[in-house]
């Protein structure tokens, strides 16, 4: 049933009216930090009250205009776009006020530029999101783009500069292919709405086209950092924390990850893929990225590069997911994309925390941190045990999933468990000589056992990721998430193993 | 041959004429490096134009055209009056050439207080010296 | 016949713009003052007018004026149709932004100049009014070279090496007119009619005749050579680098599209739908156009002076124009066939190239700034004119919603109804090249701090140093016409008028099967 409502739009408004308010209150601080704070809860609040509709198998529809014959401008909210959704706005209030206290803490120049840009790219993640065609993702996904650039390049250093610049080359290039993906898709199939199991009349095109346009879809969706496309991520880790935190581990490169399975899901539908064989090849790609990754992983010192290219790996574990094109596999794939999102965010503001305290950005002088900030590398731990999908995390219910996914598919694909272990084993080599430097190992400075964590504004958001992150793995319906999935693959249809 | 020649350059002098003029003033503008001459090579190339325009007024020689000032009388005598639009048009299209011609020299006069020469080359080379 | 009110507009468009630019030359006599107040009136009143054109045109029909009552084909008739009327709205409204702009800008850059300056401006607002309103091939031939002429005399006003750019679009601009007017030429002397209606009832039978092809030849290359068509753009990049920047963004905002007006008005209403579709004039257009695209933005990257930069970014954009009217005959959907796309840029094009060089002329009012690594802070100093940049840049690169990324996907889904993808690739591809040279500036403008800043390493609240509100006001509005325009062309609203062009030449979906 499609239900009309405005309320996508007002969540939406959110941020842009919080941007103009954090522009008006420039020179109040305090003022300008909580119009962040409330549009961020609002959003929640707005994102959070469609839940019920959503889960009853309803889809919420606000159309604007039309912009072309068959392409409508407007929000379609179905179950996969508010995951997507919550998470990123849910975060977004956490981040908002872990900002506050990096920002503070480390008297950082230009922050008004910095609140108003944040702003501007959760308007961006969430209209990804909510958009309900190919169009109107494209264009809330250039906004994405566009506004996080000032946000890479703040520290306006020459590195910062230059991972601005390659960050802008590689996304607004990627957005070049996804425009003509978009294009050729209208071409092709006369709409470009998303819709449960695929766009119908895009299988009348051939073979040979449908087999370009996914790649130019996949050149599109740059952002999902798949390699050999992925270098800009660890690049772009020149970023603030907080900002590496929330769109380069949620709201940037989930949108990427994001729009690939709308793309698989709802543009092509599982049955075109499975005739392309597809499949196949999305799977090897995302196996290929994420063991390189991994390796990569293996070689970083820097502790936030480090985690950039756990990003990566978790990414096309995503994307690995939904190429399994079975209903356990997508499954997995949807969960994982708040599941990995908690975990992830919790690393970073670690990460961050550590170096507004210490100053220290690499691993190897991380020696007996462990002791000095207890909650911060608790927590540390708890994220890197569900990176390294161990239990008790969210990271081992959805590498379940995965794993069920690859049995489902069956053939060539029933072999795939193996590179998950792998991975998961390359995953343990590099996060737990971190803990073990951090508890274990003698700081070389000596006699600094006092306990000095970082200040209240920030471990606090970190706590609430990190046990968030354990209670998804006893209970995943926290903010109905498991209930939301299994809407959103029933809805799916025709998703046959 | 010889009709040939006939039919397509004599018969067409007038065409002939007008382009061969064009041509010249075309030249010079493209080649000579001082601006009087192009301007020189402007005119010329404007008014083989004109030429051309005034000779479609042309009815030929076997009639004898007229001042276009329709009387009975004349029609009767066998007088034909010429066509006078192209000629009107000229007399404007010359206005407006007039006017192209003034505002480049002033352009030029004003270069020539500025750079002292009015040769191209001299006047490329002394901005280059300005570091423009 | 008697005519309605709005009827008489056309003629009193072109009128009162003439008789104002000899008053503004007598009253500044008088009084200074009084050049820019008469100036800006007139283009207001002129502006009222042509919404009132527009409006009529829409709802009741093509207006037909007779100069002095004489019936065409023997006297000159002024014709208004939905193009003439959409390009005249653009024209005014440009207009009347650039001379709020000058106010203060000539009172600073050209303090002496001031009555001859308003003159001639207005002159060369008379000159665009006429040829876009004329229905009369020689009297739009005359309109051409009034605002060619008061364009020399604009871009010379500023000396030194203005003088030198001047000289050189004066002699490529008599060329491209003399090539005009010669195509008039043998217009008339294979139809005796200078009317363009009159022409095309004439010229259908005479298609295959060479002398109406050599016309058509004549026309192409003249008018290609004023509105900088790559490669005879060669006189652009100086001209509108040294102009005043009011000029500057007249000259790339409307008198190159004015010269695009008359391609297409001589393309489709003297020759038809039906004689270009005879040649293949219109592919090789294309692909001339695809090619300054690519070149033009290339040279835009090398470029360091801001101006120069736009003025090839112009190159680029004409580019853009001529190869949606190249697509035009071959493209026959409801909204992306035949001319919108092609009327469409020509407006976007100028809110863009507008705002970009009134822009450029704030950094030049306050700091003799002309280099784009001079600018490096700028974005703290002057918040609103950056800003507003930082809107029109991204317009050009093609954000959405921007207008810059309505026409680009308007060309690209008409190429590709065209069926040659190889100009999606290259729109694609321009892009990249103009986020490259845009965001530079960018850069260089937000992101850079400047030398001493970095010394202190506090930062202590930036002087404001901020334009005056008058020349603040035209800036900002363009730039958030930027916007207001992409979401309006995306809502379909203006498109209506564009389709009425389209009926009007029997383009898109009004095409013969």
């Amino acid at each position: 049933m499609i239900v009309e409502s405005i309320r996508p739009l007002l969540a939406i408004l959110c941020p842009a009216i919080g941007s103009i308010l954090i522009i008006l209150f420039s020179k109040r601080p305090n003022i300008r930090e909580s119009w962040t704070m409330l549009a961020s809860i609002a959003q929640f609040l707005i994102i959070f009250s469609m839940i019920s509709t959503i889960i009853e198998g309803n889809i919420i529809k606000c159309t604007f205009f039309t912009a072309f014959p068959g392409v409508d401008f407007g929000f379609r909210i179905d179950a996969f776009g508010l995951i997507f959704a919550i998470t990123s706005t849910f975060l977004w209030i956490l981040v908002s006020s872990y900002s506050i206290g990096y920002m503070r803490s480390l008297h950082e120049h230009a922050q008004t530029r910095y609140y108003f840009c944040f702003a501007w790219a959760i308007f961006g993640a969430v209209g990804v999101a909510l958009s309900g065609n190919l169009l109107t993702m494209f264009i809330f996904y250039e906004i994405l783009t566009v506004s996080t650039y000032p946000l890479v390049a703040h520290d306006q250093t020459p590195e910062a500069l230059f991972a601005g610049r390659k960050y802008l080359a590689y996304l607004l290039s990627s957005g070049c292919f996804f425009l003509a993906a978009v294009v050729l898709t209208y071409h092709f199939a006369g709409t470009t709405d998303f819709m449960n199991g695929g766009i119908s009349t895009l299988a009348e095109a051939s073979r040979g086209a449908l087999m370009a346009l996914f790649a130019l879809f996949l050149l599109g969706f740059m952002k999902a950092a798949w390699m050999p496309f992925h270098s800009w991520l660890p690049t772009a880790m020149a970023a603030p924390t907080p900002v590496s935190a929330l769109l380069h581990a949620v709201a940037v490169v989930k949108a990427g990850v994001f729009g690939i399975v709308r793309v698989v899901c709802y543009i092509y539908g599982v049955d075109l893929m499975h005739g392309l064989g597809l499949g196949l090849a999305l799977a090897c790609l995302a196996t290929f990225t994420i063991i390189v990754a991994n390796l990569f992983a293996l070689a970083q010192d820097n502790l936030k590069r480090r985690l950039a290219y756990s990003t990566i790996n978790q990414l096309s574990l995503i994307i690995f997911g939904v190429a399994l094109l079975s209903p356990a596999g997508i499954e997995g794939a949807m969960m994982h994309i708040p599941f990995h999102g908690f975990m992830k965010i919790t690393l970073f503001m670690c990460a961050g925390a550590i170096m507004v305290v210490t100053g220290k950005k690499n691993i190897s002088e991380m020696a007996g941190i462990g002791k000095k900030m207890p909650v911060t590398m608790i927590t540390f731990t708890i994220g890197a045990l569900g990176m390294c999908a161990l239990p008790p995390t969210a990271g081992y219910v959805t590498h379940h999933f995965f794993v069920h996914g690859c049995e489902e598919a069956g053939g060539t694909m029933s072999f795939f468990p193996y590179i998950l272990l792998i991975a998961a084993i390359l995953d343990v080599m590099y996060f737990f000589p971190i803990i073990y430097t951090a508890f274990f190992e003698k700081s070389e400075e000596g006699g600094g056992s006092k306990i000095k964590d970082a200040p209240l504004f920030m471990l606090v958001p970190i706590a609430i990721t990190a046990t968030c992150s354990i209670i998804f793995f006893f209970y995943p319906d926290l903010f109905h998430i498991s209930e939301l999935v299994e809407t959103a693959v029933q809805s799916l249809g025709g998703v046959h193993p | 041959m010889l009709e040939w020649l006939i039919e397509e350059i004599f018969a067409k002098y007038n065409y002939w004429i007008s382009i061969t003029i064009m041509l010249i003033g075309f030249y010079a503008m493209i080649a000579k490096g001082n601006l009087i001459k192009k301007l020189i090579g402007l005119s010329i190339f404007q008014t083989a134009i004109f030429l051309f325009f005034i000779s479609l007024a042309d009815i030929g020689p076997t009639l004898r055209g007229t001042a276009p000032i329709v009387s009975e009388a004349m029609i009767h005598k066998g007088y034909v009056y010429v066509n006078p639009l192209p000629h009107v048009l000229i007399l404007t299209a010359i206005v407006v050439s007039v006017a192209t011609l003034a505002v480049a020299l002033a352009l030029v006069i004003r270069m020539y207080e500025e750079y002292g020469t009015i040769e191209e080359e001299e006047i490329i080379e002394k901005e280059r010296e300005l570091g423009v | 016949m008697i005519l309605s009110v709005v009827e008489q507009f056309p003629v009193l468009v072109v009128v009162i713009s003439l008789l104002s630019a000899f008053t503004i030359l007598i009253a500044g006599w008088l009084n200074k003052k009084s050049c820019w107040f008469l100036s800006f009136s007139t283009i207001l009143v002129q502006l009222v007018m042509s919404v009132f054109i527009l409006n009529h045109v829409l709802t009741i029909g093509t207006i037909h004026y007779w100069l002095g009552g004489w019936a065409p084909p023997w006297g000159i008739e002024y014709v208004v149709d939905a193009l003439n009327a959409y390009v005249l709205v653009i024209l005014l409204s440009l207009a009347l932004i650039c001379v709020t702009y000058s106010k203060r800008s000539i009172a600073h850059e050209l303090p002496h100049k001031i009555v001859p300056f308003y003159t001639v401006y207005q002159l060369l607002v008379t000159g665009l009014c006429g040829v876009v309103v004329t229905g009369d091939i020689f009297n739009m031939y005359v309109f051409v070279e009034i605002f060619s002429l008061s364009a020399y005399a604009l871009i010379a006003s500023r000396g030194k090496i203005a003088l030198k750019a001047s000289f050189t679009y004066l002699v490529l601009g008599s060329i491209g007119a003399c090539f005009f007017l010669l195509g008039i030429g043998f217009l008339y002397s294979v139809t005796g009619t200078l009317n363009m209606h009159d022409l095309s009832v004439l010229l259908p039978p005479l298609y295959g005749n060479k002398v109406v092809l050599a016309a058509f030849g004549f026309f192409t290359v003249g008018l290609s050579i004023k509105m900088a068509l790559f490669p005879l753009h060669t006189w652009l990049p100086d001209a509108h680098s040294f102009a005043p920047s009011e000029i500057s963004a007249m000259l790339s905002g409307i008198i190159i599209e004015v010269s695009t007006y008359a391609f297409i008005r001589v393309c489709f209403s003297v020759y038809t739908v039906n004689f270009i579709k005879l040649l293949p004039i219109f592919d090789f257009l294309c692909w001339i156009a695809a090619l300054g695209i690519i070149i033009g933005s290339v040279l835009a990257i090398a470029q360091y002076n801001l101006k120069r930069m736009l003025a090839y970014s112009s190159v680029s954009q004409m580019g853009y124009i001529m190869l949606a009217v190249g697509l035009s005959t071959s493209t026959h959907h409801a909204l992306w066939g035949g001319l919108t796309p092609a009327l469409m840029h020509i407006l976007n094009h100028a809110l863009m190239k507008g705002c970009l060089f009134l822009v450029a002329g704030a950094f030049i009012y306050k700091a003799e700034l002309w280099n784009i690594t001079d600018f490096k802070g700028l974005g703290r100093k002057m918040p609103y004119t950056c800003a507003a940049f930082t809107l029109a840049a991204i317009s050009m690169i093609g954000v959405p919603p921007s207008v810059g990324f309505v026409s680009k996907l308007y060309i690209i889904l008409a190429s590709l109804e065209a069926g040659k993808f190889i100009f999606v690739a290259v729109m694609l591809l321009s892009t990249l090249l103009n986020l490259v040279y845009f965001w530079r500036v960018i850069e260089m403008m937000y992101m850079r701090r400047e030398e001493r800043e970095k010394e202190s390493h506090s930062h202590p609240p930036a002087n404001k140093n901020e334009i005056p509100l008058s020349m603040l006001i035209p800036v900002l509005t363009l730039a958030s016409l930027c916007i207001i325009f992409g979401i309006l062309w995306l809502t379909e609203i203006p498109i209506p008028i564009l389709d009425q062009v389209n009926a009007l030449f029997g383009l898109g979906r009004y095409a013969a099967p």
